[in-house]
């Protein structure tokens, strides 16, 4: 198997991506809140554009209910989803350094777990979970930035999927609307446009330093 | 007038809680601002709305 070293990939984000470019997301650090279809997929964009640190929280396993739209294989089934994921992520950049915490997030604890992270994705599956971390992460961490989703289930016309700075520090990314309440199912190409809406939303707030409307 | 989500609404003598109401939001999935900081929900109950009060509320849908 060929393994890229640490020197070849710098030279080909570079060649992709410029070095002032490269030299940002180097030294970025990205935390991920839930890592389903939403999480699993921004977590991969972002190593793959060469963001340098990342935080996945997740407390549940791989199941096969979630391979209709997960970034996760057969083989992951029954695997904490933070671990399988690590390694898939591994395998695209092994040089990403990439932080894992197996835990539920709750109110009483997502300022400890988020605190040292700039920028928080919000991917969960729950509305209540949503709000919740939402209203936790704005409220205790003056400076943090959270970009979330609402909005991605079924298969009505993906141009719904959008981007929109809804609040102070909080992009919201989706239809904000359709949601598993309505009876659609979650389907890969909805979640995967949400979690790429997700991904350039944070390549954004990474890389414009003012202006992020 | 408050503006609620970009509209100018009426909202004279209301408490946050009961404009929730009122619109039909389900208190467990949603979020709100009002002039750029997050109100935390243990306010809900006694934050009384104020003229010029801008007010952004988010409800969440499942799915992820």
């Amino acid at each position: 198997m060929y393994s890229l070293t640490k020197k070849e990939i710098e030279a080909m984000l570079i060649e992709r991506h410029t070095k002032p470019v490269y030299e940002k997301l180097q030294k970025a650090k990205v935390a991920i809140a839930g890592l389903g279809g939403l999480g699993s997929h921004i977590a991969v964009a972002l190593v793959r554009m060469g963001v340098g640190h990342l935080y996945l929280v997740d407390f549940d396993k791989v199941d096969s209910s979630n391979l209709n739209r997960q970034y996760y294989r057969s083989c992951h089934i029954g695997v904490y989803k933070t671990k399988a994921l690590k390694e898939e992520l591994k395998e695209i950049n092994p040089w990403v350094d990439v932080q894992t915490n197996c835990i539920r997030v709750t109110e009483q604890n997502a300022v400890e777990l988020f605190k040292e992270y700039p920028i928080v994705c919000e991917a969960f599956d729950r509305p209540a979970e949503k709000a919740m971390l939402i209203n936790t992460l704005l409220f205790q961490i003056p400076s943090i930035q959270i970009v979330g989703a609402s909005g991605m289930a079924g298969y009505k016309d993906a141009n719904q999927i959008r981007t929109e700075k809804v609040m102070n520090r909080f992009y919201l990314c989706g239809d904000q609307k359709n949601g598993i309440e309505t009876g659609d199912c979650l389907m890969a190409p909805r979640v995967m446009i949400c979690a790429g809406h997700q991904a350039n939303k944070v390549l954004q707030l990474l890389l414009q330093e003012e202006d992020n409307e | 007038m408050a503006r609620i989500n970009g509209i100018e609404e009426a909202t004279d003598g209301m408490t946050l809680s009961e404009l929730l109401e009122k619109k039909g939001y389900s208190k467990r999935f949603i979020a709100v601002e009002c002039n750029g900081q997050i109100v935390p929900k243990t306010l809900y109950d006694s934050y009384e709305i104020q003229r010029e009060d801008q007010i952004e509320i988010v409800q969440f849908v499942g799915g992820g």
